[in-house]
């Protein structure tokens, strides 16, 4: 990231009292037992920032106890955490905001970190712009990608804003903590490393049920097997408005069976109704960050672009050898993917089932 | 019942150009609208007045050409219509913003007690999520953001029964009144006005406030009550590195055919990326 420019026109000295908020924290996201991965991507990203600091980073787990509670403070060492401040109330077993929000602006004013991170899910957004109202401090939404800047140690928030059209680098430099949300799978899984341990911290907030308004009648679990489970996948093939019509999806459904993968698409195709919103992949669909994508008559538009230009090898296929996709993808191929679809589902078909047998 | 709904005014995102020099954003020409995620929470907010009636408040922060989006509000069934503007408001970010529009909340609430808000899920040009929740925190107000239905209201009892979309599932949950709602997108399709409206929204004497009608305190908006600096903005830089075109060899044609194309990207594939090539095999071999 290239420097700062000088924020003008205001005081940004940070107040002497604010100066003993120290270490980086990562609000753990955990529904029914289960973490969103978003958590542990920022424990690994906070790990970065917390080493050029030379500070700990701190994992904030909530919810009622449990062993499943227990080992998710366990993976979260396993991740980088250094220490684990576990927040157990049989009143947190399910997400509603006003409690969370009044156990975490407590821990916060106690504890005293300089950075408190959370996923930009529906929870972690929910309960981040609470705090941070509770706490009056900065929050910057939805980082596509967070740095230091070491001049003065401060978080530098960078985030899409206009539809991902510009990115703009925010600060919060006299106030603490400083917060932020950040997109799932844009920050890296970090790898485990099992040999990991640290201190827990453990508070118990004594909360009532009684005085918690907002009641969980019920909960719907998604029927996770019909829903596209895009933002995890390795392997995506994407179809743009290039496939022409409906019946043509059928061409990237075969190559993602070949390849053991799922299906996104733009949101044209989406707003035309060839498909669910589940496999929009951009800025007001997923974001996703897998290990081959390949985008099949997409030309490119930055909302798009926004949600798959991390994936790490993107094959583009398009008959314009002008498309703006060739201007940030790996491998290019000029051509009709109505042929070329079908042509590389047989290619890696033999190629793969090849090996099987011989493997 | 009172309802106020927070509307934001915002240009027309689609239609935003970079200005290929100076890399900034040409508003010149870009229309103004609702931001579309407001209008969702409107139409809910207009169901709950036609169902068991309500007085609808829209309220807006902003310049003061937002007076237009006040209008089609208007037009499309509110009652009334708030417009919050004022110089030492501009540069505000979400603290500041949710402090300003709560102000001009807790002054509707003088004149006829406000029982619900509503606010988008988040606009399109800051497209942060934070002010509904800034607004209901301060208020003291439930929170339900992400609601994907209102399946009851109560108002008697003072109860309202709602769905929410979480990461794994919809909560259904109960609470009381007041409260604070954003809607999730495509929860239900925003109404035509009808006739009598429009011309009524066309004649409408607006409410103007500024900073002292709210007694919104000076240090608390503007950059002054904001806590966050932008510090920088930048069009996202392009890869360094265009793509590498699959080279294909298919002699004697003069246009590829696509199983050559296939070919050569599958080697491509297998050829410079060892690691890829392995992941793709153990799948395979995994039966994935
Ligand atoms: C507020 C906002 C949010 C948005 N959010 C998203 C989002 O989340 N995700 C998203 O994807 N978009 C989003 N968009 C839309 C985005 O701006 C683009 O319109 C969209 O990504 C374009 O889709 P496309 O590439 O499929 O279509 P097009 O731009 O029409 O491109 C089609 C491409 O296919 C190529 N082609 C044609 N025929 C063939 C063929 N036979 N073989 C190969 N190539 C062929 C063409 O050369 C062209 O490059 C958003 C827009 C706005 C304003
Ligand atoms: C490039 C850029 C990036 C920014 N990033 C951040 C950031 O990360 N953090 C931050 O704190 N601020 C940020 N801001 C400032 C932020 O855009 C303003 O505070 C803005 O007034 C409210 O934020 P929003 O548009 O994101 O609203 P959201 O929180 O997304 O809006 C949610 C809902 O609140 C209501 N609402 C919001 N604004 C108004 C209004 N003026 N009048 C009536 N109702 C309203 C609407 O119902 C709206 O749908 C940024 C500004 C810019 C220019």
């Amino acid at each position: 990231m290239s420097e700062p420019s000088k924020p003008q026109g205001r005081k940004f000295q940070l107040p002497e009292h604010l100066k003993e908020y120290k270490g980086i924290w990562v609000i753990v996201e955990q529904e029914r037992g289960s973490v969103h991965s978003v958590s542990w991507e920022l424990v690994g990203e906070a790990r970065k920032l917390a080493d050029k600091l030379g500070v700990e980073v701190g994992a904030v787990v909530l919810g009622a106890d449990s062993p499943e509670l227990n080992a998710i403070c366990g993976d979260a060492f396993t991740y980088g955490a250094d220490v684990v401040y576990k927040v157990t109330d049989p009143v947190l077993a399910d997400y509603r905001t006003d409690p969370y929000t009044r156990v975490m602006t407590d821990v916060v004013n106690t504890y005293k970190p300089e950075i408190v991170l959370l996923g930009a899910t529906t929870l972690g957004r929910d309960l981040a712009g609470a705090i941070a109202t509770t706490l009056a401090t900065g929050l910057t939404a939805d980082c596509t990608e967070l740095d230091i800047y070491m001049d003065n140690r401060s978080l530098a928030a960078t985030r899409p804003t206009f539809g991902g059209t510009l990115l703009c680098t925010i600060q919060t430099l006299a106030y603490r903590p400083q917060m932020a949300t950040v997109r799932p799978r844009v920050m890296s899984m970090p790898d485990r490393d099992d040999s990991r341990t640290g201190r827990v911290v453990e508070v118990f907030p004594a909360l009532r049920e009684d005085d918690v308004i907002t009641k969980v009648l019920s909960f719907i679990a998604d029927r996770e097997q019909n829903e596209a489970q895009l933002a995890f996948a390795d392997i995506i093939v994407a179809a743009g408005k290039g496939l022409g019509k409906p019946e043509n999806l059928k061409l990237v459904f075969d190559l993602a069976k070949v390849l053991g993968g799922e299906v996104g698409v733009t949101r044209p195709l989406v707003q035309a109704g060839w498909t669910g919103f589940d496999r929009q992949v951009g800025q007001t669909g997923k974001t996703v960050r897998p290990k081959l994508y390949i985008a099949a008559g997409i030309s490119g538009a930055i909302q798009h672009r926004v949600g798959m230009e991390k994936s790490d090898l993107i094959l583009a296929i398009n008959t314009d050898p002008n498309a703006p996709i060739f201007d940030f993808a790996h491998l290019g191929l000029v051509g009709d993917a109505l042929t070329i679809l079908p042509a590389l589902t047989d290619a890696f078909g033999k190629r793969l089932s090849v090996n099987r047998l011989a493997g | 019942m009172h309802i106020v709904v927070c509307i934001k005014q915002v240009p027309d995102s689609a239609q935003i150009r970079i200005h290929p020099v100076t890399n900034t954003i040409m508003r010149q020409g870009v229309p103004a609208i609702i931001n579309p995620f407001d209008l969702f929470s409107l139409e809910e907010a207009l169901r709950i007045k036609d169902k068991v009636g309500a007085r609808v408040t829209v309220l807006t922060m902003g310049p003061p050409m937002a007076e237009t989006s006040l209008r089609k509000a208007l037009s499309l069934g509110a009652d009334d219509a708030v417009l919050l503007t004022d110089r030492k408001f501009a540069g505000s970010d979400t603290l500041a913003t949710s402090y300003a529009l709560t102000s001009a909340i807790r002054k509707l609430s003088e004149e006829e007690t406000v029982d619900l808000v509503f606010c988008g899920k988040q606009t399109v040009d800051g497209d942060t999520a934070q002010v509904g929740p800034g607004i209901a925190t301060r208020l003291g107000f439930q929170q339900l953001t992400y609601i994907t239905k209102i399946e009851s209201i109560d108002q008697g009892a003072r109860e309202i029964v709602v769905h929410r979309r979480s990461e794994g599932g919809v909560q259904v949950l109960k609470t009381a009144l007041p409260c604070m709602i954003t809607m999730l997108e495509g929860t239900n399709t925003i109404r035509f006005g009808k006739m009598d409206d429009m011309f009524r929204a066309a004649r409408y004497g607006l409410k103007t406030w500024n900073k002292d009608t709210t007694g919104a305190e000076e240090m608390k908006v503007g950059l002054k009550g904001s806590p966050t600096v932008v510090s920088k903005v930048f069009v996202p830089k392009p890869r360094a590195q265009k793509a590498t075109m699959v080279e294909v060899e298919s002699p004697g044609a003069e246009t590829p055919t696509a199983e050559a194309q296939a070919a050569a990207a599958v080697e491509a594939i297998f050829g410079t990326q060892p690691k890829l090539a392995d992941e793709l095999l153990a799948r395979a071999a995994a039966g994935l």
